[in-house]
């Protein structure tokens, strides 16, 4: 029953990240994106990361892709136009990507042995209490600094994005 | 019994009584605003126009169903399925009562409980977002995509006060599964006032809850805040080009999320299913007591009826209200519909003061409702989150 | 049709996360609307998130959700200001390939 949720979750993500790449108006492009997302939530669940996946939904796919989505409407983006320039670069990049997905995944394989699978229920530590714990305590500094961080990013997105009063 | 099976006839049960509540609460919407209005409202269809939602069924579906040729047609047919669907499902977290045994099954009056139950519903309800803007977006119509994106953005602004708003009593009750929460608030103090999360020390909720409600409105797109959907100033904002059964889903899609936030308020603020004095002073037989005064009434009625066809359904209404006055006190469905009856009186009364503000006050503008929402609910909701935290620090 | 295994391998989410990845660089390499680019940013960057709970749950420890949690912060806090600094490109330039945008070349 895992390996069918992986199976079809893992294929809905996939999917949507090739209609992502593939799609010529942008916001197709936004809205594969939170179908990968939403995705990705669920794998995230299957992986015993209930918090993770709980904030997956809430600051990626409901806060920050929203804002991309407002984005494309404000700017009334249309459709990309068809590139200019000459295809043999377009061609040579296919297969190096795909090298470099061998590559990865060579690694991936050799180095991590198949004695483990993964179950609903073999990683009981990814709470909101156990999160917390660890937040507040061993990683109490980067969340005081990413706090600032965020502090920093509202007020730089305000004073680029407003009106000039003249 | 199969947990599948069980799981299933739960989920069929859920979504017939949601459905049945969706209709009729638009009738009672009409009825209580008519009153207000010292008018009497629907009486045509059926007694007292009990019909009416059959009837508003009937028309909606046999309405031309319109595909205007300007319109961006994926997203226009996307708009109406992703806000429903969001809307519907966060009923899945709501527990309706504690559990409960039929004979050899025993199980929870929820359809499932799962650990981070409240950030769950946080999540669908900035999902929801989605369905407004691509609805005001595909429409592709100047007043439709300001409605939308106005309404967007409203729904964002105020996801932020009722989210710290929510954390307040959270602190208070340490667990965010929504069956942990409502048994956190049982037991009485004194014997008789009940340990709801507004009258719980270290500090009562009370703001929490003001807080919460206004940011509900809000998030509903409810008057005082419905100014994205007005009718006489946005045309119809961003359901415009919205015909028949697409128009009915962004409506029930409204009412769907007026009653998951009302819900959620009970159960974090009015202790869910937590009868208001225990039951050791007898409020088991309250429900009771309510059906039995309301029979009694509609048949004394009955017999000085104040129009003529009331001389049929007022002995009628009668002679049901008291079977469900026996049903509380049967021996098998009592324990199921005493608590269901507590809940759903509560959630009746945050619907209620939903249906008396509409009936009351008038909208506010947009730049006025953006600068409440950044000026004044965001500075007093992070204000009540610290006090809370600083007395529940203290007395720990 | 070879069966299907009892539990779903490790290295499957992983290999997941590459596919992901590399999808990402994919649209960040070919694509040329801005907005696009940003998109296949944040698709690498949920990619990363992905490995980094897949390695928790091998590790068994919790580092790995703080971990993805800090990078989703970070993420949110370079969307905001990535898509003004594009909204005040789109002021100055009326458009949106970034092709256009090159007027430091040559």
């Amino acid at each position: 029953m895992d390996v069918i949720l992986f199976l079809i979750f893992a294929a809905i993500a996939v999917i949507c990240a090739v209609n992502l790449v593939v799609q010529t108006h942008p916001i197709s492009s936004a809205l594969s994106l939170v179908g990968v997302m939403g995705a990705l939530a669920a794998l995230y669940l299957l992986l015993g990361g209930e918090f993770i996946a709980a904030a997956q939904l809430v600051v990626y796919a409901g806060a920050i892709m929203v804002l991309f989505v407002f984005v494309i409407m404000l700017l009334n983006a249309g459709r990309e136009q068809k590139s200019k320039k000459r295809s043999w670069v377009k061609f040579a990049g296919i297969p190096l990507l795909l090298v470099l997905l061998g590559l990865i995944s060579f690694l991936v394989q050799s180095v991590i042995p198949e004695t483990e699978g993964v179950t609903l229920g073999g990683f009981t530590h990814g709470t909101a209490l156990d999160i917390g714990r660890a937040l507040f305590t061993t990683y109490l500094l980067p969340f005081e600094v990413t706090s600032i961080l965020i502090l920093i990013a509202i007020l730089g997105a305000i004073v680029l994005a407003r009106k000039e009063i003249d | 019994m199969n947990f599948l099976i069980l799981s299933l006839i739960k989920a069929a049960i859920v979504a017939f009584v949601l459905m049945t509540t969706l209709a009729y609460l638009q009738w009672i919407e009409r009825k209580v605003i008519a009153h207000i209005q010292l008018r009497v409202g629907p009486r045509r269809v059926g007694p007292h126009g009990l019909l009416q939602p059959l009837a508003d069924v009937i028309k909606l579906l046999t309405k031309e169903d319109m595909l205007p040729s300007h319109v961006n047609k994926v997203f226009y047919f996307l708009a109406p399925f992703v806000a429903v669907t969001f809307a519907l499902i966060a009923i899945a977290v709501i527990p309706f009562g504690p559990e409960i045994t039929i004979g050899p099954v025993h199980t929870y009056m929820q359809l499932t409980d799962i650990n981070i139950g409240v950030l769950f519903i946080l999540g669908l309800s900035g999902m929801g977002v989605y369905g407004v803007a691509l609805a005001g977006w595909a429409s592709n119509n100047k007043y439709s995509l300001m409605g939308g994106l106005r309404s967007s953005a409203q729904m964002i602004s105020y996801e932020l006060p009722m989210a710290l708003a929510i954390a307040a009593p959270l602190l208070m009750l340490n667990t965010l599964s929504f069956r942990e929460l409502v048994n956190g608030q049982a037991g009485y103090y004194l014997g008789f006032i009940p340990r709801w999360a507004i009258f719980q020390g270290p500090f009562p909720q009370i703001f929490s809850f003001l807080l919460f409600l206004i940011a509900a409105f809000a998030e509903t797109n409810r008057i005082p805040f419905d100014l994205p959907e007005a009718e006489n100033e946005l045309v119809a904002g961003f359901h415009t080009e919205y015909s028949s059964m697409k128009f009915a889903a962004f409506f029930m899609a409204e009412y769907a999320n007026m009653v998951t936030v009302s819900c959620v308020g009970t159960l974090l603020f009015l202790g869910g299913w937590q009868p208001i004095f225990p039951a050791a002073l007898g409020s088991n037989f309250v429900p009771s007591l309510v059906f039995v005064i309301g029979g009694l009434i509609c048949l004394y009625h009955g017999f000085h009826p104040a129009r003529p066809f009331d001389r049929i359904t007022l002995p009628i209404a009668g002679v049901v209200f008291l079977g469900i006055a026996a049903a509380f006190v049967a021996p098998v469905l009592g324990p199921i519909l005493v608590p269901l009856f507590w809940f759903a009186s509560k959630v009746g009364v945050i619907l209620f003061l939903y249906i008396w503000v509409r009936g009351t006050l008038p909208r506010f503008r947009y730049d006025q409702l953006m600068r409440f929402a950044w000026t004044f609910m965001f500075p007093v909701a992070v204000a009540n989150l610290m006090i809370t935290g600083l007395l529940v620090a203290l007395t720990a | 049709m070879p069966p299907l295994p009892q539990s779903v391998p490790i290295a499957w989410y992983l290999t997941l996360s590459a596919i992901l990845f590399v999808l990402g660089v994919a649209g960040f390499l070919y694509r040329r609307n801005i907005i696009t680019v940003f998109m296949s940013i944040e698709l690498m960057l949920n990619a990363v998130n992905l490995s980094f709970i897949t390695f928790s749950y091998k590790l068994k420890q919790v580092d790995g959700h703080l971990f993805s949690f800090f990078v989703m912060v970070v993420a949110a806090a370079e969307a905001a200001v990535g898509l003004a600094i594009i909204l005040t490109v789109f002021k100055n330039r009326q458009t949106l390939e970034i092709d256009e945008v090159s007027s430091l070349k040559n």
